[in-house]
């Protein structure tokens, strides 16, 4: 969170800064990383038929309020407990994937919609054009990205788009630094200078050339900041700034069960565990596919 | 960016070069700081100009208030909400070149004093908590690092995994742990001791693993680079190479990661200190987000962005205190 749960990525040390020189390596270390990955689709698969039927996964309703079994602990017919309107804990974490995917989805693409505008400005724009987003980019990585998401959500109030915009805008400056590099590097590459040694037009150049290569690591770029940006969606939900309960989503989940910590840790440990699955999930995935992409093999 | 030395691997064996001290180098970023939170400064106010919501019925508690035509006419008139915008433009830079970050509209008190009295107990979270990670980072590091796949695979397998922790869910586990199971350390609020070792270590362990990640990679690199091999053959006891030698080499990612992470600190900050009820400017700036107290959130933004800016000029200087290959040109100069 920036989190330093922001801290995963090789990508957008929140508040700042280039790629983390050495994160990316991690895994490849450990033998076993076929079975990590291969854990971490089976999650994200889950976690995915959740999302769209979330009725497949579990007959309760996620809202249906059950007084007489309020706060009762795990078991057999509450896997992860119930809260304290006797809800079950683990129907509102399966009914939770929806919003808290889409709110993560739906913030990383503003950040990397963004980032790929000034991005490739910054790239292709010439310099004054690369020296004001550079300019620009600096000034934003002074505000580290949960504080800038709670900035703007104080000016705009809380709710769930100024949560989707909010995070989008706060990771943006990340991505964007690395968009500009890859534009830079793709710029000068032999590929690009044969092609306009061709004399094919500009445009063609841009479009067949220059903007494929240096948007190929994107893919990554989102598989790692989906995790991501649950993480930080969630903070602003746990905050009592997304999200409003009683509707079951991970993060105001977290912030509701906050009051029960005492007697009740099932409610905010199990929502808890969703999100932390999903970011590890993701970042597992993500560097899988940065492998894959970078060509290397192990 | 004479001054910062490359993190390349390769340039161990290069001779140091003699220069002076980069005194333009350390003016120029000097200069580039004060841009940087003139621009910051900026951006806070014209951004906080887009906000749909009327600042005085913010001053008059909320539109829950119901304030009076009049009531509201009188705040508009007092906190100056009906001049230019140009002219609120260059007020607003000029307090801030002052120091004065305006009156909290909640608290009707300067900003500086809201801030000032809040902002001991997370200074104090903070610096002890990246202290306490650095140890973490650098036991992990010099007790696995190297030393052998099972070793090493089981350090990195923690540090991924502490990396990818939420604070405001690690928070969480440790206080149903240690605090209600275990009753070892008090539940929440207060700045006692105790009290602050909690907080400290949800701060700690994410950026721990960051850290450890970095250094870990940077210290098994160095561990094959020729100065290590030269230390060896030179009679060097294994844990003399390892600590006087790879190990120094292996700080310098990690220091600038601090550097860029001091953001991400400050927001775990912010969380940590509403999971622990801890006082701090964390509380006073969840508190004023939800109560659209703008003077307290843009003064806070800033002071972040001033505490970032030094926090990384600080990092610079420090290069040249750990990287034998500065201070050698440092003397020489």
């Amino acid at each position: 969170m920036s989190s330093a749960a922001d801290v995963l990525t090789p990508v957008p040390f929140p508040g700042g800064g280039p790629a983390a020189p050495a994160g990316g390596r991690v895994f490849t270390r450990i033998r076993g990383i076929r079975p990590a990955v291969a854990l971490a689709v089976i999650y994200l698969a889950v976690i995915a038929v959740a999302a769209i039927a979330p009725s497949l996964l579990t007959s309760q309703d996620p809202l249906q309020v059950n007084l007489a079994d309020s706060l009762q602990s795990p078991s057999v017919e509450y896997p992860f407990g119930t809260d304290q309107s006797g809800r079950s804990v683990y129907t509102r974490v399966i009914y939770g994937a929806r919003e808290s995917v889409l709110i993560g989805i739906g913030a990383t693409a503003v950040g990397l919609g963004l980032a790929a505008l000034l991005g490739v400005a910054a790239g292709l724009g010439g310099k004054v054009v690369d020296g004001a987003v550079n300019r620009l980019l600096e000034v934003l990585f002074s505000f580290p990205g949960l504080l800038l998401a709670l900035f703007l959500v104080a000016i705009f109030g809380s709710g769930v788009s100024t949560q989707i915009i909010a995070v989008g805008i706060a990771s943006a400056p990340g991505y964007a630094r690395m968009i500009r590099g890859q534009v830079l590097q793709v710029k000068g590459a032999d590929y690009v200078i044969a092609s306009k040694a061709l004399g094919h037009p500009p445009s063609r150049t841009l479009f067949k050339n220059i903007l494929p290569n240096a948007f190929r690591p994107l893919v990554v770029l989102a598989t790692l900041g989906v995790g991501q940006s649950i993480v930080w969606a969630s903070a602003l939900s746990f905050l009592g700034l997304g999200v409003a309960p009683p509707a079951p989503e991970w993060g105001a989940m977290l912030d509701a069960g906050r009051d029960y910590i005492q007697t009740a840790w099932w409610l905010t440990v199990f929502p808890g565990a969703a999100i932390v699955a999903f970011t590890l999930a993701a970042t597992c995935i993500g560097r899988y596919l940065q492998r894959r992409i970078e060509g290397e093999t192990y | 960016m004479s001054s910062t030395p490359s993190i390349t691997h390769g340039g161990a064996l290069e001779a140091p070069s003699r220069r002076r001290l980069p005194w333009r180098s350390v003016v120029n970023k000097l200069l580039g700081a004060i841009v940087v939170l003139w621009a910051a400064a900026t951006l806070c106010f014209f951004l906080q100009e887009l906000s749909p919501g009327d600042p005085a019925i913010a001053v008059l508690g909320g539109s829950g208030a119901r304030p009076t035509q009049q009531q509201l006419d009188e705040v508009n008139e007092q906190y100056g909400f009906n001049d230019p915008i140009l002219q609120r433009y260059g007020e607003f830079i000029g307090d801030v070149a002052r120091g004065d970050l305006g009156t909290s509209y909640q608290y009707k008190q300067p900003v500086t004093t809201v801030i000032s009295e809040q902002i001991g107990p997370t200074l104090v979270l903070i610096a002890v908590s990246t202290a306490l990670a650095w140890l973490i980072a650098l036991a992990g590091t010099l007790s696995t690092a190297g030393r052998g796949r099972f070793r090493s695979s089981v350090g990195s397998g923690f540090e991924a995994f502490f990396a990818g922790l939420p604070q405001y869910w690690l928070g969480l586990v440790l206080l149903v742990i240690f605090s209600f199971e275990l009753g070892w350390f008090p539940v929440t609020g207060g700045t006692s001791p105790d009290a602050l070792f909690l907080p400290a270590l949800t701060l700690a362990l994410p950026l721990a693993g960051f850290l450890g990640q970095v250094t870990r990679d940077e210290f098994e690199r160095g561990l094959k680079q020729p100065f290590a091999i030269s230390a060896r053959t030179r009679g060097a006891s294994e844990s003399e190479v390892r600590q006087r030698h790879v190990l120094r080499h292996a700080l310098l990612p990690g220091i600038t990661l601090t550097g860029w992470a001091i953001g991400a600190t400050i927001s775990g900050a912010v969380l940590v200190e509403v999971i622990f009820a801890r006082p701090g400017l964390g509380q006073v700036l969840v508190n004023a987000v939800s109560n659209q107290d703008l003077p307290v959130v843009v003064g806070i933004t800033i002071l972040v962005a001033l505490i970032y800016v030094v926090v990384n000029l600080l990092v610079d200087l420090l290069y040249v205190i750990v990287d034998p290959r500065l201070r050698t040109s440092a003397k020489a100069a």
